[in-house]
């Protein structure tokens, strides 16, 4: 892509959008859309109960300090996390978040409003309850109305942002039919949004139990009702929210299957697929106890219980979210662009040119006798560094290399260069490699020289890499000065 | 012979057409990054003055209580600052996609260290909201955490100004060597000083009108100092935050690179600093006006204010037009270059080939294995996988399992797993499975 490399050699860049992206997803459906409906439920216990005034204030005192950990949550690292997702694949794939972005501008921008409009109402709804409490029926049923417009736009926004995130997995899409209402329409979009509100809804019940367990004591009269009510709440959500998985990946579309084990664990762990499937259904199995046990003994359920569930189901979700993201490669778009940021229709040029003949922003536009390791990085660089790290860190080449040839033999150059030509064809998640014949040679050397002396790879947030003269005036962009 | 390459970087762009026209988005960008730095200034100029009415407090405690009032407004200030940011943010993206993410990248690790440090000063801000009594005997605690987020607050705004000056010198590009560099580049530092005045004008506007509300019951949260001696110090803030302006605007515009300098622009910012002094002419009335009158022209002063911005934001708009209307063409230029290059490599690409003789004469079943398995398999020696030969000897005379295991593979060695071929339909399985047993 015709950008600045921005590469992190140890952290490897999936990573900071991943971790960004899905704190801002636990958060959005654990503490926002999830946990809004559930405290507006307590606030109606509270609200119902017009004989016993102790209780009906504790009901309300308990949707307050759930609601209060929500806005302080969501109103920091909620908020600057989603901020964070902009940035973070901005800086990692700008080419793909700048096609998406020319495409899907009406949605993002009507998902703004209805951000603005849900930041206006959670701010009304925190800010004013304790004063519409103090006043008449009428007052708090007033406030418990704004709750609910709040739970409305906040779904609403989850409604428009699935639209976009199924587009960008469902196949072949791209090419024909690139409009924001088949964001909408494509075969994806309902299983994923019936499976995001279910969970959503499943894990704002598992906080409001974690809370519950938090806010009151353990004699407190409200506690056992306060279970009884949200492990109420988990036992509807809970299967629906398995039905709603089940038919996500009923849909998938088939070519995408193939990946599913590699993007359950990484590479290595291929084989043990099929184990993992049973740690979700352990998380999913010990959702379903806590919820029971909170509803048949709901004063001896232990505090930490609560806890583990709260976090296995967080790490079903990270799980989850990673998979979704794995399946669309080796498209970042489907069918469009792939996930080095390089389009499909540009293959047919750069694998004639090479791919350093059209990079910008790269100090080797070509590969000769004296440069050939460092033209060998900056084509690492180009294709290859938005997944992989150079050699100590995650996902790094020397790792892969390693693997399949022994870390402590040699590595065969025509090896190397038959399997990265070809890796596409065994691994569906590799994109082909899109450079030339001497590009390829000059990557292999360059990986492996990494293997005799693994220097980290600079991004372009420590300096392109230009000679110290440059030229200050545009009048300069076509000339070209000998030495 | 080394050749080098002594350029100004012109990049290609996205090959997408702009979802709406393009002055539809400006205006909604210079609109909506207008709204968006408004809540900003105030939620900057609000932690600062929080910070110097908690200093004050030590002596006079009515004064800690105001600086809890607003801190109040704050919490309100600052989600509003955050979500009209997004608007901005998306149209930049959208409009100046090439430029935006090139300064994003080459200043790449503080860029994202915005995230974490408003995160942080976010949350130490509801702390010291929330825990305001807590800390009633800790003051020194209390006030280093305000001064903390102040400090926060004080570095990010760089961030962001070294960000959207690179973004406009691309001759500069090349040079840049990380963040520092960037940030030391003309004109930030100038850009910063008006940022930090505007904080302060502005929230004393703000606050002249919050507590002034006939329904804030002032006398009662803060008894023994008066609502208008307060509200005509905040004045004060705004009166010399805004006269000073009058010397920095100056500065910023003497210190701005030529590329983006135009008649167009110094029309607009002029006329906006001559509508300013409308405003300076109301604050002045206010500052010398009587107790019980302060607060008679606040309208004036806000409503020319507003226009003042909006002529301001509009000039600062035209700068950026005209110091990257010339690169723009280049990179247009480029762009359609690039597009029609890649059109005739795939017309080249799709002529029809010729087969060589000695291609011709392959078996079916290796050509298969040419264009599937020869990543990781070779004919007669390991590779990632065993070599055909040695599959041929495993499975001698048992072409159904061969086929089985190419479909479906398991796992009898350490190392990589294989991969299912499970693209291969059962004839190209058949004719695969043929060849490799047919070697010797």
């Amino acid at each position: 892509m015709d950008f600045p490399i921005f590469h992190l050699d140890f952290l490897n860049n999936r990573w900071l959008i991943g971790i960004i992206a899905v704190l801002h997803a636990l958060i959005n459906h654990s503490l926002a859309v999830g946990l809004i409906p559930v405290v507006i439920m307590l606030q109606i216990k509270g609200l119902k109960e017009s004989t016993n005034q102790v209780l009906s204030e504790s009901w309300n005192n308990l949707a307050y300090k759930i609601m209060k950990t929500a806005f302080i949550i969501t109103t920091t690292v909620g908020a600057m996390t989603g901020v964070g997702i902009w940035f973070s694949a901005s800086l990692v794939n700008p080419a793909s978040i700048a096609s998406l972005i020319r495409v899907f501008f009406g949605a993002w921008f009507v998902e703004w409003i209805v951000f603005v409009t849900e930041v206006v109402l959670i701010l009304l709804y925190f800010l004013t309850w304790k004063h519409f409490h103090t006043g008449r029926l009428f007052d708090k049923i007033r406030h418990l109305k704004i709750g609910i417009s709040l739970a409305v736009f906040s779904w609403i926004t989850m409604a428009i942002i699935v639209a976009i995130l199924s587009f960008m997995m469902d196949t072949g899409n791209w090419n024909t039919n690139r409009t924001f209402i088949y964001g909408f329409l494509n075969p994806l979009y309902v299983p994923q949004l019936l499976f995001r509100t279910t969970l959503a809804m499943t894990m704002g019940g598992m906080v409001a139990m974690f809370l519950t367990m938090i806010y009151t004591k353990k004699d407190d009269a409200i506690r056992p009702l306060a279970l009884k009510t949200l492990s109420k709440w988990m036992l509807v959500f809970a299967p629906l929210t398995g039905f709603g998985a089940w038919l996500y990946y009923y849909i998938i579309p088939k070519s995408l299957v193939g990946n599913m084990p590699v993007a359950m664990g990484t590479m290595e762990f291929e084989s043990w697929y099929s184990q993992i499937i049973i740690v979700v259904a352990i998380a999913i199995g010990l959702v379903a106890i806590t919820a029971n046990w909170a509803y048949f003994k709901p004063k001896s359920l232990p505090k930490s219980l609560a806890g583990i569930s709260l976090i296995l189901t967080f790490w079903l979700m990270g799980h989850f979210e990673r998979l979704r993201e794995f399946i669309r490669k080796p498209y970042v778009i489907g069918e469009y662009m792939y996930s080095n940021g390089l389009r499909a229709e540009e293959y047919d040029l750069l694998q004639k040119d090479g791919v350093l003949k059209h990079a910008n922003f790269s100090p080797v536009r070509e590969v000769n006798a004296n440069n050939t390791i460092t033209a060998g990085r900056e084509v690492f660089l180009l294709t290859c560094s938005r997944c992989h790290t150079t050699a100590y860190g995650i996902n790094a080449i020397t790792d892969k290399f390693g693997k399949m040839y022994g870390y402590d033999k040699k590595w065969d150059s025509d090896a190397m260069k038959g399997y990265i030509q070809n890796m596409h064809k065994a691994r569906y998640f590799m994109p082909p490699f899109p450079g030339n014949e001497q590009e390829l040679d000059a990557l292999v050397a360059y990986i492996q020289k990494l293997k005799e002396y693994p220097e980290p790879l600079r991004g372009a947030q420590d300096g392109l890499g230009f000679p110290k003269e440059t030229a200050s005036s545009i009048y300069e962009t076509q000339s070209v000065v000998k030495k | 012979m080394n050749i080098f390459f002594l350029q100004v970087i012109v990049q290609k762009d996205v090959p997408l057409p702009l979802p709406f026209p393009e002055w539809f988005l400006v205006g909604l960008l210079v609109i909506s990054f207008l709204v968006h730095i408004l809540f900003v200034n105030l939620m900057v100029g609000g932690s600062v003055l929080v910070l110097i009415y908690q200093i004050l407090g030590l002596k006079k405690k009515d004064y800690d209580v105001l600086a809890h009032e607003i801190t109040k407004t704050i919490t309100v200030n600052k989600s509003l600052a955050v979500v009209m940011g997004v608007a901005p943010l998306l149209i930049i993206n959208t409009l100046y996609t090439t430029y935006f993410y090139t300064a994003n990248a080459l200043t790449g690790l503080f860029w994202i260290m915005i995230i974490p440090l408003v995160s942080l000063a976010l949350l130490i801000l509801y702390a010291h909201k929330f825990w305001w009594e807590k800390l009633e005997n800790n003051k020194f605690l209390h006030i280093s955490m305000i001064a903390t987020v102040v400090a926060i607050f004080l570095f990010v705004p760089l961030i962001f100004l070294t960000n959207i000056n690179l973004m406009l010198f691309p001759d500069k590009w090349s040079a840049i060597e990380g963040f520092f560099s960037a940030l030391a580049l003309p004109n930030v530092f100038p850009r910063y000083i008006h940022f930090l005045n505007a904080c302060l004008a502005a929230t004393g506007l703000f606050l002249v009108w919050y507590l002034g509300k006939k329904e804030y019951s002032f006398e009662e949260k803060m008894p023994s100092i008066e609502r208008n001696k307060v509200r005509k110090q905040l004045y004060t803030f705004t009166f010399w935050g805004s006269a000073v302006q009058f010397i920095i605007g100056p500065l910023v515009l003497f210190t701005l690179p030529t590329q983006g300098l135009g008649w167009n622009m110094m029309i607009v910012i002029l006329s906006g600093a001559s509508i300013a002094i409308f405003a300076m002419f109301y604050l002045w009335k206010e500052l010398n006006a009587s107790q019980e009158n302060i607060g008679s022209h606040w309208g004036k002063i806000t409503v020319s204010m507003a226009v003042v911005i909006i002529f301001m934001g509009t000039g600062r708009h035209l700068y950026r037009a005209n110091a990257l209307a010339p690169h723009q063409k280049l990179v247009a230029q480029k762009t359609a270059e690039y597009e029609k290059l890649i059109a005739l490599a795939k017309l080249e690409k799709n002529k029809p080939k010729v087969e060589s003789k000695e291609e011709k004469e392959l078996p079916k079943g290796q050509k298969i294995f040419k264009e599937n398995c020869a990543a990781c398999h070779a004919i007669d020696k390991l590779l990632v996988g065993p070599s055909m030969k040695e599959a041929s000897q495993i499975y001698k005379g048992n072409l159904n399992a061969l086929m089985q295991w190419i479909k479906k593979p398991g796992k009898k060695r350490d190392g990589a797993q294989m991969p299912a071929q499970s693209h291969l339909s059962d004839q190209e399985l058949k004719d695969i499975g043929e060849w490799i047993l047919s070697l010797k």
